[in-house]
């Protein structure tokens, strides 16, 4: 690598192009909105103005994030889902990894292939799949309906009542764990397959359990892709709009759809902009989290 | 070996019945929505989810819907010059991380992670207020008037094509590029003929991503698209809105399709042993 003083044409063609596209694009459309989160709608003549907003440098956007119950309520509910699908990831992912780094070398691209490629089908299409999925009349209750009738219960307890299945946290949870499930699996793999076998077999060969293997040796050993994992699928379940939105329905809305609103239905711009500060922080916060737990994961290796 | 045979190896987990029964489950489960609903845009029959028969007429009648056809063309020409404008910036980025040491250096690998790292609806928004407070130009004719998506698009694509292709270029002998130097060949040359092809895998995964990633993209073109620039999943995300429909399940099975053959063109880029990454 050679330093940027010797080549400097070189260095500031390359340089230029990326940067200022990425600061004129990127980073100044965010810093209208940070300025935007201390601002309030303007008055004119005496009344509350739809559109212009002025910016006063006020924090009350932030106040009334973080005090009025009806947003805390929504804020800590995106988390507890967030939590909960990121969890349910973490359950079913790690033996789909396990599968995956203890297959023969010929299968493991392909079987990591068939859990990555749903990934790369849109979000959206995934996202509206789950409808007919889980609605009244969908795959889920019309097979619950098929088995119900095979096994004559019809006869005992009177016609099969569908689940109400869709605009429910339910639904939610299902939602970002079908969506989110390859962002789990790819650290979780890239750790387990690191995994120095030899260490399994020494704690078998001394008598170990596969259950105390599995909770001493395993785990402790995979814990960065874990973290990783975690830290990769909260994110974005916690920044999501799309999954409340179409299987959420009005009762379980996160805190995307609620900037969404802002910015759209609602329009209070300053207020969905503070409220979209909020979650970048925290989003900002898991990362910095992410950095300092694997950090401390790779030492105690 | 017939004894051996039944003796279970300890640590093949991958060998356990119910080990891949799991496995299987998660896979279905992954794949069956997909599939069904794939499958069902073939069903002749409205609003049932059981078969009544084989039909195209569900593609006919996405084809004939006009404001479908209008955003999947727009949605292919934004992600046609997303491709182009966003694998050139992410290749020089990847160029420039690779081969220059410079202050800041961490910091501003930081800021190229970024557009990948917030999340999506925080950047959508920004893109919405940035647009709307410099007053950029609406009702331009097409397909000018789909610059606002585009710039959008490439700005959150072209970090991702950098990550590509400087991995790609980890693995570049960097002995070979100091030779031709020795041998006289300009900057130019030495990139065009030494560099170059040996970056191309990469180029080419990078630009097949940047092209997903775009056709692919709803929540940011969501706030950066006005009622005149449509693209196809904000055109699918209305009409899922209204109802589900066949017609739906159509439209999104044509796209489907072409992310599938798109990422399978990548993996063939990106394939060991074949020029692919090393």
């Amino acid at each position: 690598m050679e330093s940027y003083r010797k080549n400097q044409r070189v260095f500031w063609v390359l340089a230029g192009p990326g940067s200022f596209w990425l600061l004129f694009f990127f980073l100044v459309p965010l810093g209208m909105v940070w300025i935007l989160s201390f601002g309030e709608k303007a008055v004119i003549d005496g009344k509350i103005s739809i559109t212009e907003t002025e910016i006063t440098w006020t924090l009350a956007n932030y106040v009334r994030a973080l005090a009025d119950p009806v947003y805390l309520v929504i804020m800590w509910k995106s988390i507890w889902i967030s939590a909960l699908a990121t969890m349910l990831c973490l359950i079913i992912a790690y033996p789909v990894a396990f599968v995956i780094s203890f297959a023969s070398p010929r299968w493991r691209p392909w079987l990591l292939l068939a859990v990555i490629l749903p990934f790369w089908i849109n979000l959206l299409i995934r996202t509206y799949a789950l409808i007919a999925v889980f609605r009244i009349r969908g795959y889920v209750n019309f097979t619950l309906e098929w088995i119900y009738d095979t096994l004559w219960l019809d006869g005992l307890f009177g016609p099969f009542e569908p689940l109400e299945l869709l605009y429910n946290d339910f639904a939610v949870v299902a939602g970002l764990v079908y969506v989110f499930m390859p962002f789990m699996v790819l650290p979780l793999y890239a750790s387990i397959e690191r995994l120095d076998r030899s260490m399994l077999e020494a704690s078998l060969d001394l008598g170990a359990s596969q259950v105390a293997t599995f909770l001493r040796v395993t785990v402790p050993l995979t814990m960065p892709g874990i973290v990783s994992g975690l830290i990769l699928v909260f994110i974005p379940c916690l920044g999501s709009f799309l999954t409340a939105d179409l299987l959420g329905g009005t009762n379980a809305t996160m805190i995307g759809n609620v900037i969404e609103r802002q910015f759209k239905a609602a329009n209070d711009w300053p207020f969905g902009a503070a409220l979209s500060f909020l979650l970048m922080y925290v989003t900002f916060g898991a990362l910095a989290l992410r950095a300092l737990l694997s950090r401390d994961a790779e030492a105690r290796i | 070996m017939r004894v051996l045979r039944r003796w279970v190896d300890p640590l093949d987990y991958a060998g356990r019945i119910w080990m891949r029964a799991f496995f299987g489950v998660v896979f279905i489960l992954l794949y069956a929505p997909v599939v069904l609903m794939m499958a069902f845009s073939f069903n002749d029959s409205k609003r049932n989810i059981v078969w009544r028969g084989f039909t195209t007429k569900y593609y006919e009648k996405a084809w004939n819907n006009d404001g479908l056809i209008e955003a999947f063309i727009n949605s292919l020409t934004i992600a046609a010059i997303n491709t182009i404008v966003a694998t050139i910036l992410g290749a020089m980025v990847a160029l420039l991380l690779w081969r220059f040491r410079f202050p800041f250096k961490s910091a501003y690998e930081g800021f190229m992670a970024l557009p990948i790292v917030i999340p999506e609806i925080c950047m959508g928004v920004a893109m919405l207020a940035f647009f709307s407070r410099i007053g950029w130009p609406t009702g331009l004719p097409w397909p000018l008037n789909l610059s606002a998506i585009t710039i959008a698009h490439i700005a959150f694509s072209f970090p991702f094509v950098a990550i590509v292709v400087r991995a790609r270029m980890a693995g570049f002998n960097r002995e070979l590029e100091e030779a031709s130097r020795d041998l006289g060949a300009s900057e130019w040359q030495t990139f065009r003929h030494v560099i170059f092809p040996y970056m191309r895998p990469g180029l080419v995964g990078g630009a097949l991503l940047a092209f997903t990633l775009s056709l692919d993209d709803f929540v940011i073109t969501f706030f950066t698209s006005g009622p005149e620039t449509v693209t196809f999943p904000v055109k699918v995300y209305s009409m899922v809105r209204f109802s589900v429909t066949p017609e739906v399940n159509a439209a999104s099975t044509v796209l489907v399709v072409i992310t599938l053959i798109v990422a399978a063109l990548m993996l063939r880029v990106q394939r060991p042993g074949q020029g692919g990454s090393p």
